[in-house]
């Protein structure tokens, strides 16, 4: 690690545990999406598992429900006539159409889960309910099928939830290897690129290459960050500076960059490397593809409790020349999402020719200044 | 002078061309050449290769507006069709992206180096490359063009010493004739040096077969109309015409295309 940035551990604290649930709650939206929402029904220890609290639970409510000892004998027999089938059914038809569920979308997995106890609960009491409840009328009865199908679908849901967060509380490397993948995708190209540069100008700007390798450590220091540390924004706005510089060398006059950072925050606090993919996207898409120069405006504010970030760049006229990097954009939304949950916002439109990315996090302030370069002299 | 061997480089990025510069320099006692030009995109490069003839061309692949591997096709193309053996430039590619389709390049008759390129590796591929024979590198990049999907998005035309690029999406169609092709769009009309079999093969999904001699663009076409030929002789039976959409001119269908053809409207 850089002197210039601690150690994570002491980044918690100072921010009053912001990081850690940021992990955790990093973990949770991050699977939820991949893993499957229903549990392994086939899974003889989960069957177990969900059949033992559901019938400590219908016990339970025997109990509360009944007056003495006859009482509760009959209690036991009303609820786990129906607790019982509908129970074990529902294992085993989950069970069954496990396979063709768990690709599917987190709604439709859901909906099954939900719909194949409560459909069963349905059947199973419009079976035997006449032989339970004998004497109730028409209505009282219809009322009895429908709490009972109602409760269904709520165990049902509690336990998928259950299962759902026991798997992910034992999954916690996930998240993290996940977002790692996130920011690895785009660094090759850069890295090689960035390279040729230097080689191109070793013998004709030495002091050039130079300061070219200086900048190109002083960014692969951060790439190799971890993604979930905060840094205050003039940091990060270093890093984008520094990229740019680099850029600037190797596309020459098709590059044009604006900054506006008057009402700039600098002390704002962000995960490390927000930012600087964003600004490399515009200059992919932006100003690679094209022949003719291009300009680039970033502009950072800060309305209210909120940051801003503004980049502008001209819209992509054909369709992309390198796939790989489209994938850029939703990447960093992931993280956004992994991060911030709802409080991040990030949208994206284009008209005339322009393409505007517009990026809104809540303004988080930092504690402790630290000593690091804050400035970028692109001359140096 | 006679016996250098030319060499046209064309990168997008000043520096990486200044590089290779630089190191063809370096190279010149073992490899004698020239440098005959550079190009920072592909119309430059092809009015140079025009012009200059190069022997080699050192061909970046990520450019603005055209990639390399586009690029080479109409390099490729223009050579296989013409008649008189036009010289084939000999390319190599030259790439920062490893992951760019490395197996379609395993086609021996084709080399690329990876940037940043080393002396010895790039001398290795010049004297490798005027070795080969340019029939293999068409086939070689037809190949590479097929396994990235690369298809070409324009036709290049070159029109008094200048290369101009027609976007496909506006040719209504090819027709063959004597020795050239005739590429129609709305507004005029240009010749290209390229063979009709190849067109259709690389650009199935757009151009149908309408005659032996002529390929029209699906979307061009606005109907079929059915004609008698009223001659002097009463010549000939009925056959059917290609009705297009921008133009007034009409196309005869082949009775051997028209099995085909007609299933185009219902």
């Amino acid at each position: 690690m850089q002197p210039a940035s601690q150690p994570t551990s002491s980044q918690a604290p100072a921010d009053g545990g912001e990081p850690g649930s940021a992990a955790a709650k990093a973990r949770r939206i991050s699977d939820g999406a991949a893993a499957p929402v229903l549990p392994d029904c086939c899974n003889i220890g989960i069957t177990l598992r969900i059949l033992l609290p559901l019938n400590l639970a219908g016990g339970l409510l025997a109990l509360a429900m009944g007056t003495g000892w006859a009482d509760l004998g009959r209690r036991l027999l009303e609820i786990g006539a129906v607790l019982e089938p509908v129970a074990l059914v529902s294992l085993v038809a989950l069970c069954g159409m496990r396979k063709t569920v768990n690709g599917k979308p987190v709604r439709v997995q859901w909906l099954v889960g939900l719909a194949v106890p409560a459909g069963l609960t349905l059947l199973v009491c419009l079976m035997i309910g006449r032989l339970l409840v004998p004497d109730l009328a028409p209505q009282a009865f219809a009322w009895w099928v429908a709490a009972r199908c109602l409760i269904a679908v709520a165990l049902a849901a509690l336990t998928i939830e259950f299962f759902r967060l026991r798997a992910l509380s034992l999954s916690p490397s996930l998240a993290e290897a996940r977002l790692q993948a996130l920011q690895a995708r785009i660094r090759p190209h850069f890295l090689f690129n960035s390279l040729n540069t230097v080689l191109g100008l070793m013998r004709a700007d030495p002091r050039r290459a130079e300061s070219t390798l200086e900048n190109l450590a002083d960014l692969f220091r951060v790439f190799m960050r971890d993604t979930r540390a905060l840094v205050p924004l003039d940091e990060e706005v270093v890093t984008c500076q520094q990229y740019l510089a680099i850029e600037q060398l190797r596309l020459g006059d098709r590059l044009r960059v604006k900054w506006d950072t008057d009402q700039m925050q600098g002390d704002a606090l962000l995960p490390a490397l927000l930012l600087q993919p964003l600004v490399e996207n515009a200059v992919h898409h932006g100003i690679e593809p094209r022949s003719e120069p291009g300009e680039i405006t970033i502009i950072v504010s800060r309305p209210g409790e909120r940051v801003r970030v503004e980049i502008l760049n001209p819209a992509e006229e054909q369709q992309p020349v390198r796939p790989g990097n489209q994938m850029a954009l939703s990447n960093i939304r992931e993280r956004l999402l992994l991060l911030y949950d709802m409080e991040a916002e990030l949208k994206t439109s284009e008209e005339n020719g322009q393409f505007r990315l517009l990026l809104e996090l809540p303004y988080r302030k930092e504690r402790r200044r630290r000593d690091v370069r804050r400035h970028f002299d692109p001359d140096r | 002078m006679s016996d250098a061997i030319s060499i046209l480089i064309v990168d997008d990025e000043p520096v990486a061309r200044s590089r290779l510069r630089e190191l063809l320099a370096d190279l010149a006692p073992d490899f004698p050449h020239r440098i005959v030009g550079e190009a920072a995109n592909a119309p430059e490069a092809l009015s140079q290769i025009e012009a200059a003839q190069p022997q080699i061309v050192l061909l970046d692949v990520q450019m603005p507006g055209m990639t390399g591997i586009e690029l080479a096709r109409h390099i490729s193309a223009r050579s296989a069709a013409s008649e008189t053996p036009k010289p084939m430039p000999l390319v190599i590619f030259v790439t920062a992206f490893e992951e760019f389709a490395v197996e379609a390049f395993e086609v021996r008759a084709i080399d690329y180096l990876l940037k940043p390129v080393r002396a010895q590796r790039l001398l290795e591929a010049l004297r490798r490359a005027v070795t080969r024979l340019p029939s293999d590198q068409i086939q070689a990049i037809d190949q590479l063009a097929r396994a990235t999907n690369t298809r070409r998005r324009h036709l290049s035309v070159h029109e008094r010493g200048r290369v101009i690029l027609v976007p496909l999406e506006q040719v209504i169609y090819l027709k063959a004739e004597l020795k050239y092709i005739t590429v129609r769009t709305r507004e005029r009309e240009y010749l290209i040096e390229e063979s009709l079999t190849a067109l259709e093969d690389e650009f199935v999904d757009r151009f149908v077969r309408i005659h032996r001699n002529a390929l029209v663009a699906r979307p061009a076409i606005a109907g079929f109309e059915r004609v008698t030929p009223t001659g002097e002789d009463d010549a000939g039976d009925p056959y059917w015409q290609v009705v297009l959409r921008d133009i007034p001119e009409r196309l005869p269908v082949s009775r051997r295309q028209w099995s085909t053809v007609k299933n185009l409207v219902g």
